[in-house]
């Protein structure tokens, strides 16, 4: 089994607009691999907009973003950047896993299924192989025994878990979580967050989370990157960033958040 | 302060007794009276000619008309469904002018009766007499004779295909947005490619809300058959018509058709229920329902979701 190989993300001065709302203003900021970078800013700052521009769910207007080697979003010939084909774009995101505030598992599919569906028909790796894999990731997960349910049949909690497992299904380089503790009840918070916890400290993928969970951001991540009105307001150590004397839109974030 | 408690043991239920519905059973009781007396007026009826409808059931033109029937609600269903998700993923689509020319053609083809369609596909060799091939301007490659290409039963599938086609694009239409964006969302960044996350994810979530509405039109498409006698196509209605103008058993030759349509339904139905309890898997471990109250509460589900 080959393990995947970590890569570190570049965004530099990254603009994206709707219509007249420019959303996200010049966002630069580095991901070293093998690191967790924590993402943090106040509802609305463009922090799923970065996210889901880093691979290409959205397009961007203007920057560049590279995973690894890689241009997210197009190819780079004599000094001039081409788009690329929805085949190749498939190519980058098969290596960047992500995990949605919503699960978003496959609702007609049961777990099991919903871990292998990348594997076998994206990666195209036989049945039984990529079974073996799926049920030891429910195991880490402590799912085992869910492995033939369907995804309605179990809590939020679980429901998250098995989708950050379904994304380690693909080995991937670079996991992206946007807010994936955000619509669970307060008590299943917590095994969520455990299982992002020993991913952090047990695998060697890169990770980025786009978090309400200061105390998270605290403990786990190595970087810490605050957005505020499309911008990185400050980046660095989290004790650095999450210091209330740094900026006044810091403080008052973090007096609404640990309210 | 002051305000005496009332300690009680809990008690512990051991049964339960129903609440007796005295006006339903009533209403049971009434039904069932009503269904036996009309069962009686109808069967003991001389004028019905029952012993002629049983008769002609298996009557060969008969036969043959409802093979006519039943080949021409295949194939045009065939064609509608291949057209229609064509046209609703055009519907759906980032170009203007791929949503555009699918709008027009639902427009069209859902603005126009069927039987002018019918008729105009049966008569398109007087509009046109040569059918040619080719880049225009330029020398054409094949020059046909359009008679000989549009025979009754190519019009007919045509006319048939092509107006289901634009019903069912509005039926498959619903479906795909009835699924949530994070579905594609979700299958996009597994790394799906935009065909695999609509074939694989979108398209079965789908099917939950396509199916019920579809299998209506597949029904209606059955009697939607009969009009292509116009085009001199001799389908179950046709055939039973050509009967009974020599005979004039016109009530019997009419049940006995009707029989055969009650019988193609029922065999519709029951496959319809199938396919139901197939989609809703995951719909039904969710609602924790089983056996048959699935496909019950699939068709409630399906049909809320499309109106
Ligand atoms: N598809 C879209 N079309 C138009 N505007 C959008 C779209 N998606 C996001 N926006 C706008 O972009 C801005 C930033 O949204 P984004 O979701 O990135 O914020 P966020 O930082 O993730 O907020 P939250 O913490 O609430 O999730 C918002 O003003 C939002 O209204
Ligand atoms: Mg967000």
């Amino acid at each position: 089994m080959i393990e995947a190989t970590s890569q570190s993300v570049d965004v530099s001065d990254v603009h994206k607009r709707y219509h007249h709302n420019e959303v996200l203003k010049g966002v630069s900021f580095h991901v070293p691999a093998n690191t967790v970078t924590s993402v943090l800013g106040p509802s609305g700052s463009g922090k799923s907009t970065l996210l889901r521009s880093i691979n290409r769910l959205i397009p961007i207007d203007s920057g560049l973003i590279r995973v690894g080697d890689n241009i997210i979003g197009y190819e780079e010939r004599g000094g001039k950047y081409y788009e690329l084909s929805d085949r190749d774009l498939c190519r980058q995101r098969q290596r960047i896993g992500m995990v949605f505030q919503n699960f978003n598992l496959f609702p007609h599919k049961t777990v099991l299924a919903n871990l292998v569906e990348g594997p076998q028909v994206v990666l195209g790796r036989p049945k039984r192989e990529t079974e073996e894999e799926a049920r030891e990731l429910l195991a880490s997960v402590g799912l085992a025994a869910k492995a033939d349910e369907y995804p309605g049949q179990l809590s939020g909690g679980q429901q998250q878990r098995v989708a950050i497992a379904r994304a380690l299904a693909m080995k991937p380089e670079l996991i992206l979580f946007d807010e994936p503790t955000s619509a669970l009840d307060p008590e299943l918070v917590g095994e969520v967050l455990d299982v992002m916890r020993r991913l952090a400290e047990d695998s060697s993928t890169t990770m980025i989370v786009v978090t309400h969970e200061i105390a998270f951001a605290r403990d786990v991540s190595d970087q810490v990157v605050f957005m505020a009105d499309g911008v990185v307001e400050a980046s660095g150590p989290a004790r650095e960033v999450l210091d209330p004397e740094r900026s006044p839109r810091i403080k008052s974030f973090l007096m609404r958040s640990t309210r | 302060m002051s305000t005496p408690t009332h300690e009680t043991a809990p008690e512990v239920v051991t049964h339960f007794v129903s609440l007796k519905h005295p006006w339903r059973i009533a209403g049971i009781v009434l039904v069932l009276i009503l269904a036996l007396l009309l069962v009686i007026t109808v069967a003991t009826n001389e004028r019905f000619q029952w012993d002629v409808v049983v008769g002609y059931l298996f009557n060969p033109r008969i036969l043959a008309g409802l093979g006519m029937t039943i080949f021409l609600t295949f194939i045009a269903m065939v064609i509608g469904l291949a057209l229609g998700v064509v046209i609703a993923v055009m519907r759906t689509s980032a170009s203007r002018t791929l949503r555009w020319s699918s709008s027009f053609y639902v427009w069209f083809f859902r603005g126009t009766p069927v039987l002018v369609q019918l008729v105009f596909w049966y008569n398109l060799g007087y509009l046109f007499p040569e059918l040619t091939f080719g880049i225009p301007f330029l020398e054409p490659f094949v020059t046909v004779d359009t008679n000989s290409v549009i025979t009754p039963l190519l019009a007919a599938i045509l006319g048939l295909g092509l107006n289901e086609g634009a019903y069912l694009a509005e039926i498959i239409r619903a479906g795909i947005l009835s699924v949530s964006t994070g579905q594609r969302e979700a299958a996009t960044s597994i790394g799906m490619t935009r065909y695999q996350a609509f074939r694989r994810i979108i398209l079965p979530q789908a099917m939950r809300v396509i199916i019920p509405p579809t299998g209506n039109e597949t029904i209606g498409m059955l009697k939607s058959t009969s009009l292509v006698s116009v085009i001199a196509l001799s389908d179950l209605m046709y055939s039973a018509q050509s009967i009974y103008s020599r005979t004039f058993e016109v009530i019997p030759l009419l049940l006995t058709a009707s029989i055969w349509y009650l019988v193609l339904t029922s065999l519709l139905s029951i496959g319809q229920a199938q396919i139901e309890t197939h989609f809703g898997r995951g719909a039904l471990a969710e609602a924790g329902v089983s056996g048959r109250g699935m496909s019950h509460l699939l068709r409630r589900g399906g049909k809320a979701a499309t109106r």
